[in-house]
């Protein structure tokens, strides 16, 4: 299963589309990504599971929001912060994404990647599919999947 | 004879096909050997001869007939397809499309029966090659054909639209009304004449838009309905049963994708109570109950969803015989099968590889199992649940969710956010002012209770089930009293808006395990709002419960209160209102200074007519640690068997009333039996037996068993068994009780028992057909049994295995030597094991 993902939009490089959560570089595969949206009304789900933050009205779709930060086990954004919207497509269709910044799409080389790190903090890592050291940083390499599944599970 | 619908549908279905058969030979003709342009050529003829031979068009079927022979021998090389016979075969087309044309004016084929063409058709497939001679009456002109395609037919009034391009619109449309809704909210703000007129304008088509769309896609059920008549008849024939089937809610509309899923299933269901189900005349007239069986259908909306219910009166299952044979095919242990509720064992038919048909009919004992009924209905989101009683029927419930439809629903608030409750769900809104509510919502053993029309309405509030911030105290209350299966519950929010059109649209996988949602919808300012799921609201406060099966043990604690006149003793304890107990256990009311109430080995006594007198508090034996400071006086309840005594300390008397008595609620709690209106207020029921054993009431300090013994009370009157029942509990018994022999014989399998009380004329063979029951089995034979009489003179005579008679209404007698018979058996049983069991 793992090599599998590994094959897909991993270890080829390619396009990424790239945020930040926390001091965290993420990269997602740019044709997973629906859309990029500003901070959304939110609509509260009451008795959800705490990474998901609510939903959102995308055009008439309506989509669930997951907070990055509580999904990654990080502190939460500071007050008066406005999270951003990465919409991706998944499986069970469009799920969002809430991110502190949005980055620069970024052309990758395989020659790049690397597996993920064995130190790396577990609930990080679990969500990691592999790592491409940049110059200045390194891309985390974000299993959308696992993200959005793992959020089903955990109630 | 035959249903409109289901012939139009055969014309569309055949005009297409014919369409698509000019096409492919004159294909054919270029590539004659083409394997797949023949095998698809002989597809449509035998599909079309197929539907004819079920719709009883027997001149069209023959035609279709014999072209499939002809276009077979082709595919099979027999033949090589010439000139010749591709204009018979087109020729057959034609003729084909004559009878159809017929058929959309007429409903009939008409008199033409095309023998030439037929003969011609055999002719040729017989291999004589080429086609004999054309007939005299003139080939198939153009004119013809043209005159074919010029007329406007079925074909012309539909178009296949793909269900994606149907969503797409849908969702547009969706979109249209968040606009529509905009700009309506932004011109009311204006006063433009000419704008204001133009939204309404706007409002108007789009709400008919919306509805136009929204009716593209729903379906009455009726189209898979109207087949099942059919199917019904020719299972009856096949199985030599009488069978009526009742189709109620043929209109309920459904989305056309869930129409198409729930198909297979609905004839699969249909088939197997036909089968399975329903007796044959002969059984069921033995059964006493009419030969003709019947199968009803029923399907309605209900809480956002679809309930469609197949229901025969036949034999019904028995979830005995289902726990057996899960055992059998080792799906389960042996003691994992008793374990389970019946509503579990019957919910076993439904695990892959079970059937339970002894014999294998050629009718429905195919393979496909319940378990593809419950894996269809499921992927579609749907919960299938079936319930039996044995001979009385089964009822197997398809609930399907409407995850695109538009369905009425009352928009309210609660702790700051907005929900919709489906209307369907919905049966009335009451308001209570601030000041009423704090008195009308009644609290009984911590659940709230509203009393609506005499009756009690559980209470669940939206803000603590959804763990939102409740509002500020002393505003007006308002409840929504809903509907769920088929109980009812109040939920208290904090405002009621409107009720709406909403489009259900369903929840992330993530959201999927919340059970309190239906889905969500938009709404008119764009913003999201769930939609409560009413059962699962219920199910989470705990208004819903199982609690119609509850584990046997609590079944053997079950109130037997009937509708029966009780005077009650109503007082107050700790908090608890309103208490009761039935006033004829209680001996006397007193009331001892607080001083006088002394300490003795850890528990409260009182010097009571020279002897010790040991209290209970009850509000401390109810809600432990939460003992209240006494009154002084302190009020006693004192009950008395024999010698033995017992105080129970109240806070205050209230009053003696003499009322029906139906237990309405039941309760988990220990030390009470349940609810009941006495005097127009909810008054919780003591239960005695329980307070009785507590080690404070030092009842069963003295004397009899310590373990105290179960006698099984065997006797039909309900009344005369609850008022036995109490008797024998105050003197320290556990009791367990049956109506008839066999429901007696049944508790003695499933529990020790150490003695038996039954009724003289105990149905249906007296006391003696149990005692005579009772000897054949080894272990049964040593329980003494007494017999009651209802006559004053307690001798019946003498009976094998009855040890004693008395007279129902001679109680002391019968406790007596109830008390003697005990305590024989509980030396009997006690003695090895050195337990103390004398006085």
């Amino acid at each position: 299963m793992s090599e599998e993902r590994l094959g897909h939009g991993g270890a080829a490089g390619g396009q990424f589309a790239t945020f930040f959560v926390g001091n965290l570089f993420f990269g997602v595969d740019v044709l997973r990504v629906q859309e990029v949206l500003r901070a959304q009304q939110m609509t509260r789900v009451p008795l959800a599971p705490a990474v998901i933050e609510g939903l959102i009205n995308l055009r008439g779709q309506i989509v669930t929001a997951i907070d990055m930060r509580r999904r990654l086990g990080l502190p939460p954004r500071a007050p008066g912060e406005t999270p951003m919207n990465m919409v991706v497509r998944t499986e069970d269709g469009a799920v969002s994404l809430l991110v502190d910044e949005i980055g620069d799409v970024l052309d990758v080389e395989a020659a790049a990647y690397e597996r993920p790190p064995q130190n790396l903090d577990p609930e990080v890592r679990e969500l990691i599919r592999g790592v491409y050291k940049l110059k200045d940083r390194l891309l985390l390499v974000l299993d959308t999947d696992r993200t959005v599944e793992l959020a089903a599970r955990r109630e | 004879m035959q249903d409109p619908e289901v012939v139009q549908e055969f014309l569309v279905e055949s005009y297409e096909n014919l369409a698509r058969l000019d096409q492919e030979l004159v294909e054919l003709e270029k590539r004659p050997r083409d394997a797949e342009l023949l095998a698809g050529i002989f597809r449509t003829f035998h599909t079309i001869k197929g539907t004819c031979g079920f719709l009883g068009f027997s001149t069209l079927e023959a035609i279709a007939h014999q072209a499939e022979e002809l276009l077979g021998q082709l595919r099979e090389g027999r033949l090589a397809l010439s000139a010749e016979l591709t204009s018979l075969i087109l020729e057959t087309v034609d003729a084909t499309r004559r009878i159809l044309a017929a058929i959309e004016r007429t409903g009939e084929e008409g008199a033409e029966r095309f023998e030439a063409l037929l003969e011609r058709l055999r002719h040729a497939a017989s291999g004589a090659g080429a086609a004999p001679p054309p007939p005299a009456q003139a080939p198939p002109s153009a004119d013809e054909a043209e005159e074919a395609f010029a007329r406007s037919s079925v074909a012309d009034a539909t178009i296949r639209v793909g269900v994606g391009l149907l969503d797409k619109l849908m969702d547009l449309v969706g979109e249209l009304v968040l606009a529509r809704n905009q700009i309506l909210q932004y011109t009311n703000e204006r006063e433009d004449a000419a704008l204001n007129a133009t939204s309404q304008r706007l409002n108007l088509i789009t709400t008919e838009l919306q509805e136009g769309v929204m009716k593209t896609r729903m379906q009455p059920i009726g189209t898979v309905w109207n087949k099942l008549p059919r199917v019904v008849r020719d299972m009856a024939v096949a199985l030599g049963k009488q069978i009526s089937l009742e189709m109620d809610g043929a209109e309920t509309e459904l989305d056309r994708t869930i129409i198409e899923a729930i198909k297979d299933p609905l004839v699969h269901l249909v088939r197997n109570a036909c089968d399975h189900g329903i007796e044959p005349p002969e059984a069921r007239l033995k059964a006493g109950k009419p030969a003709q069986g019947r199968l009803s259908l029923r399907a309605y909306h209900e809480g956002g969803q679809v309930n469609i219910e197949i229901a025969d009166d036949g034999a019904g299952i028995d979830p005995a015989r289902i726990r057996r044979a899960a055992v059998e095919r080792g799906l389960l242990r042996p003691d994992q099968a008793d374990k389970l509720s019946d509503r579990e064992a019957l919910n076993l038919i439904f695990a892959p590889g079970f059937s339970t048909a002894s014999a294998v009919t050629n009718v429905s004992g195919r393979g496909v199992g319940m378990d593809v009924v419950k894996s269809h209905v499921e992927r579609i989101g749907g919960v299938v649940d079936i319930a039996s009683r044995a001979g009385e029927g089964t009822t197997v419930k398809l609930k399907i969710p409407l995850t695109l439809a538009i369905i009425p629903g009352l928009v309210i608030h609660s702790g700051g956010e907005r929900f919709v409750i489906p209307q369907v769900s919905l049966l009335e809104l009451i308001r209570l002012e601030a000041d009423a509510a704090h008195g009308q919502i009644e609290n009984v053993h911590g659940t709230p209770v509203y009393r609506r029309r005499g009756t009690l309405l559980p209470i669940a509030y939206l803000n603590e089930v959804l763990a939102l911030e409740s509002k500020a105290a002393g505003e007006a209350v308002y409840i929504v009293v809903l509907q769920a299966e088929d109980r009812q519950f109040g939920l208290v929010v904090d405002g009621i808006h409107d009720t709406q059109e909403i489009v259900v649209k369903p929840l992330g996988k993530q959201l999927k395990g919340l059970n309190v949602y239906a889905g969500a919808t938009i709404m008119g300012d764009g913003h999201i709002a769930l939609i409560l799921d009413v059962l699962g609201i219920g199910q989470r406060s705990g208004v819903v419960s199982e609690a119609r099966e509850q584990a046997r043990g609590a079944s053997e604690k079950k109130v037997q209160a009937g509708e029966e006149r009780q005077r009650l003793l109503l007082f107050r304890a700790g908090s608890f209102e309103r208490l009761a107990v039935p006033l004829s256990l209680v001996a006397r009311l007193e009331e001892f200074p607080r001083g006088s109430i002394e300490k003795a080995g850890g528990r409260f006594v009182v010097q009571y007519r020279d002897q010790i007198l040991p209290l209970v508090p009850l509000a401390e034996a109810l809600e432990s640690g939460l003992g209240s400071e006494l009154p002084d006086p302190v009020p006693v309840i004192v009950f008395r068997d024999g010698d033995r005594s017992v105080g129970l300390v109240v806070e205050q008397i209230l009053d003696i009333a003499e009322e029906e008595i139906a237990i309405r609620r039941q309760t988990e709690r220990r030390g009470l039996l349940g609810s009941a209106v006495v005097g127009k207020r909810v008054t919780d029921f003591v239960d005695l037996n329980y307070l009785l054993a507590l080690p404070e009431a030092g009842w069963f300090d003295g004397g009899g068993a310590r373990r105290p013994q179960r006698i099984l009370l065997a006797e039909p009157s309900s009344f005369v068994r609850a008022l036995l029942r109490a008797e024998l509990e105050m003197a320290g018994y556990r009791v367990v009780e049956a109506a008839r022999c066999e429901e007696a014989l049944g508790w003695l399998e499933r529990l020790p028992v150490q003695l038996v009380v039954a009724a003289q004329e105990l149905p249906p063979g007296g006391v003696g057909g149990l005692a005579a029951a009772m000897s054949k089995h080894p272990e049964w034979r040593a329980v003494p049994v007494v017999a009651l009489t209802s006559t004053a003179d307690a001798d019946g005579g003498g009976i094998d295995g009855v040890v004693a008679w008395h007279s129902k209404f001679d109680r002391a007698a019968m406790l007596a030597s109830i008390g003697r018979l005990a305590a024989a058996v509980s030396a009997n049983e006690s003695a090895p094991a050195g337990a103390p069991a004398g006085r």
